[in-house]
């Protein structure tokens, strides 16, 4: 039951990105394209999507503990460091350049189009050599 | 190539993808963050104990699309840029990035903001303003 709940919450996860049009990366390039094409719609995604996440969390939070797991396993640093910053406009920029992040690049992997087979190898070589390079600096 | 404006699908798919991150909540405490997911399941420094979620959670984020073929008939509209250099360039940022910065636009923008989470609104700005930089350079100045 608890690994159902997780292949449906990828499910709608993907369905989600694709009925939103954020798997599309000309639609994402689209609502960066302020002063060309524009097309507002990504913001009504986030809208939604905050819409019913903010309430949910919350209301979630109510319970001590999660359905089928023994504690909440939510982030709890406040800090700002040099390492969000840097690491969000790196991520911003290579977003802007190919329209994909990497949700709906994923879902987008069985709609075989050929950029998606360069995309998505490289984020995972760049997911893994920011982890190298975290776990190198931490043990100096 | 302008694309049409779906405030509807737009609003409607964004309310799926919170629902999918309040029942990953609900069901495992996890925040629906993709980059976190992906990437607590490679190396170095595989999350063995969460292993098994994580790949469930992906198959059914692979799934999506075919099961959209199967109920609609037609495979979703999409657009993809062919310009490989582009989008190998695109990816290793996407994917450094995202790892170094803790989350991308769903940890941080969709989940960390309704949670109101200084550092995930700081960095939805942060990168919100880059992609938005980058798009104008890359469309107004050198393809302009």
């Amino acid at each position: 039951m608890h690994l159902f709940s997780t292949l449906f919450a990828g499910l709608l996860f993907g369905t989600g990105l694709i009925l939103s049009g954020m798997a599309n990366p000309a639609k994402v390039q689209n609502f960066l394209d302020l002063f060309g094409t524009w097309d507002p719609s990504l913001a009504f995604v986030m809208g939604g999507a905050i819409m019913v996440t903010m309430p949910g969390f919350w209301l979630v939070q109510k319970r001590t503990t999660p359905l089928f797991h023994d504690a909440f396993h939510l982030p709890t640093r406040t800090d700002f460091d040099a390492k969000l910053v840097v690491g969000a406009a790196t991520f911003g920029i290579g977003w802007g350049l190919g329209g994909f992040c990497p949700g709906p690049a994923l879902t987008s992997l069985p709609l075989a189009a050929s950029g998606t087979f360069f995309f998505i190898p490289s984020m995972l070589v760049g997911m893994m050599l920011a982890k190298y390079s975290a776990a190198r600096l931490s043990k100096t | 190539m302008e694309t049409e404006f779906t405030p509807f699908a737009s609003l409607l798919g964004g309310g799926l993808i919170g629902l999918s991150a309040v029942t990953l909540l609900a069901t495992h405490g996890r925040i629906a963050g993709i980059s976190g997911i992906v990437s607590r399941v490679l190396p170095p420094s595989v999350d063995k104990a969460g292993l098994p979620q994580g790949i469930i959670f992906l198959i059914g984020l692979l799934l999506a699309a075919p099961l959209w073929f199967v109920l609609t008939g037609a495979a979703p509209v999409q657009i993809v840029s062919s310009n490989e250099l582009l989008l190998v360039i695109a990816g290793l940022l996407v994917g450094f990035g995202s790892v170094l910065g803790n989350g991308c636009t769903s940890g941080h923008g969709v989940c960390g903001i309704s949670r109101g989470s200084a550092r995930s609104i700081a960095a939805t700005i942060t990168f919100m303003a880059t992609a938005f930089v980058t798009v104008f350079v890359l469309r107004h100045i050198v393809w302009g």
